[in-house]
């Protein structure tokens, strides 16, 4: 048996029949990890002692054999650096983080744990998910295990490596205006960004809260499903947070319309992208789905409105890290004489370049004299967005776009051009903003002289039908 | 392109600071992402609603219980622990004068 080739119900399965220990399918990949992560680097932290406690209560259902063992349950997994796990070191890759011990488990980490689920260990990623290649990290960059030289993609750029290596079976991200979606298109793995409200927010350190949701990867959709159903539901601990009610019924591929936005196949689309992406949406056509052309005519504002709502969201959470509560600080220079000095000081310090961009644009259009022309008429033109989401939703059952205009870039090709790097987000901003829910899968492959590159298509779905997403994603997965 | 002047008081209520060397660099970047966000300018919001989330939500309230802040912080030491400086059970920082 191979444990990194088999899915999560497959190996589920080998768990009960006690052909393989939760124990032994931890130390399986923290083996893996040890021996190979120092190429890919997608992990910050490895929690081994964690993982092996986690490995150990699963194996005791097992052998008690009187509670049925969650599907979860004894699965290595992998959790973004900025979620947090009860006295693990939790950095969201700054430096102003980077000796923080987390007080308390994310609901998402207590689901998790409470499912018998094995942690092991925290991903890199974008400072505070600032980013779109993981390059942003503080700390180091990650390399996309399809192509070292290219970047996996982020901000949630370490979990999608991680599966993609097969370092894990799964993994979290979080996704703010495609950080989930476009390092699983880059790393040719399954990535869900769930509709907002699905999943707490709780424990997760905020980024843009209108916008942030938490999210699976996995090798495929049946896998993102399982671990969708493990981390969903109502949290009293975030007001945000619903329930959702999924439709019965079985969806029937004769039946199904597939709208493809017009305006997402225009002009700045990579030629191979733009091949793989029709050829997803032949397929689809072929196994009787009908294919309907719709509008969404404010694609063009999504980036500018985008940058505006994030980042005016981002400059008032990021004013937590003062050198004050908790993280790095420089209360103890002596050049540093008063309060003032000592947030002024500690933040310049220890906040990434882009971290700061963004805090100075969400700044700048909050303060007086500019509110009502950028932040308010943003606020505005989402409606716009969100309501040619509810028309296109409304005349056919699942959107199908590409997640990201290129392949994945090579590390370095973007960083000193931050308006580029925001590109790479057109395609996944938008339903972000709109709060429905998406699922990026492997569309197909590009074959280049320096070897093959993953091509992703996104689905999109109305609030809280990601059932219907994952049905169509099988579908495909089937014949692909 | 915006001036220093208005990035120093950007800065200013940002709580950040740009060195002499790299002020001029992030003039640049930022009057660059400025000019792309204004083109949010030709967007006709006649009579639009602004809409702050995707899904209703409004004011949720909780008991006030002691034993029950909302939170799954069993420890206050914790906070305590991670505060770069503490005395007793308070927070300590520089004076605000």
């Amino acid at each position: 048996m191979e444990p990194d080739k088999l899915s999560i119900r497959q190996l589920h399965q080998e768990l009960i029949d006690k052909k393989i220990s939760a124990a032994e399918l931890a130390k399986f990949f923290l083996d893996k990890i040890k021996k190979e992560d120092s190429k890919i680097r997608s992990f910050i932290t490895i929690t081994e002692e964690l993982a092996l406690k986690q490995a150990k209560m699963a194996d005791e259902i097992i052998a008690k054999g009187n509670e049925e063992l969650p599907l979860v349950g004894g699965i290595p997994c992998a959790i973004k650096d900025n979620i947090l796990i009860d006295g693990i070191r939790c950095t969201s890759a700054s430096k102003i983080l980077e000796s923080y011990t987390a007080p308390y488990d994310a609901t998402v980490v207590k689901k998790l744990k409470d499912q018998g689920a094995v942690i092991l260990g925290k991903t890199n990623m974008d400072e505070f998910a600032m980013g779109s290649s993981t390059e942003n990290s503080a700390f180091f960059v990650t390399r996309n295990p399809r192509d070292t030289s290219r970047v996996p993609g982020g901000s949630s750029g370490g979990s999608a490596a991680a599966v993609a290596a097969d370092f894990c079976k799964f993994s979290l991200g979080s996704d703010t205006g495609g950080s989930i979606r476009q390092p699983a298109s880059f790393c040719g793995v399954a990535g869900l960004k769930p509709t907002y409200g699905a999943v707490s927010r709780y424990g997760v350190m905020a980024f843009a809260s209108s916008l942030d949701q938490i999210g699976p990867f996995a090798k495929n959709s049946e896998d993102c499903q399982v671990v969708f159903d493990a981390i969903k539901g109502r949290d009293p601990l975030d007001s945000t947070s619903l329930d959702t009610v999924e439709s019965q019924e079985e969806l029937n591929l004769k039946n199904l319309r597939i709208g493809v936005p017009k305006e997402y196949f225009v002009s700045g689309m990579d030629k191979d992208v733009e091949k793989t992406i029709k050829s997803a949406i032949e397929k689809y056509e072929k196994m009787g789905a009908k294919i309907v052309e719709v509008s969404l005519p404010h694609t063009e504002y999504a980036l500018p409105c985008y940058y505006i709502i994030a980042t005016a969201e981002a400059s008032a959470n990021l004013a937590r890290y003062d050198g004050i509560k908790y993280g790095s600080s420089e209360v103890n220079n002596p050049e540093v004489k008063d309060l003032l000095g000592v947030y002024i000081k500690s933040r310049e310090k220890y906040f990434g370049s882009e971290v700061k961009r963004r805090i100075m644009l969400g700044t700048y259009v909050l303060s007086s004299g500019y509110y009502d022309a950028y932040y308010k008429r943003a606020q505005k033109v989402r409606t716009l967005i969100k309501n040619d989401f509810e028309k296109a939703l409304s005349q056919a059952d699942i959107l199908l776009t590409p997640v990201s205009p290129t392949l994945p870039f090579k590390i370095g090709e973007k960083m000193d051009d931050p308006l580029s790097m925001y590109l790479s987000d057109i395609y996944t901003i938008s339903v972000n903003l709109a709060g429905v829910g998406a699922l990026s899968l492997p569309a197909g492959w590009v074959d280049l002289p320096s070897g093959r590159l993953p091509v992703g298509m996104q689905l999109i779905a109305k609030p809280f039908e990601e059932k219907k997403m994952f049905q169509a994603a099988a579908a495909f997965e089937k014949i692909n | 392109m915006i001036s220093e002047g208005e990035i120093e008081h950007i800065a200013k209520l940002s709580r950040l600071e740009f060195s002499e060397d790299k002020l001029e660099k992030f003039q640049k970047e930022f009057s660059a992402i400025l000019e792309y966000v204004e083109s949010l300018e030709k967007a006709d919001i006649e009579g639009v609603e602004p809409m702050s989330h995707s899904i209703k939500v409004s004011n949720a309230f909780r008991e006030d219980d002691p034993e029950d802040q909302g939170t799954r912080l069993n420890d206050n030491k914790k906070l305590l622990d991670a505060a770069p400086e503490s005395k007793g059970d308070y927070l300590k920082s520089k004076s605000v004068f």
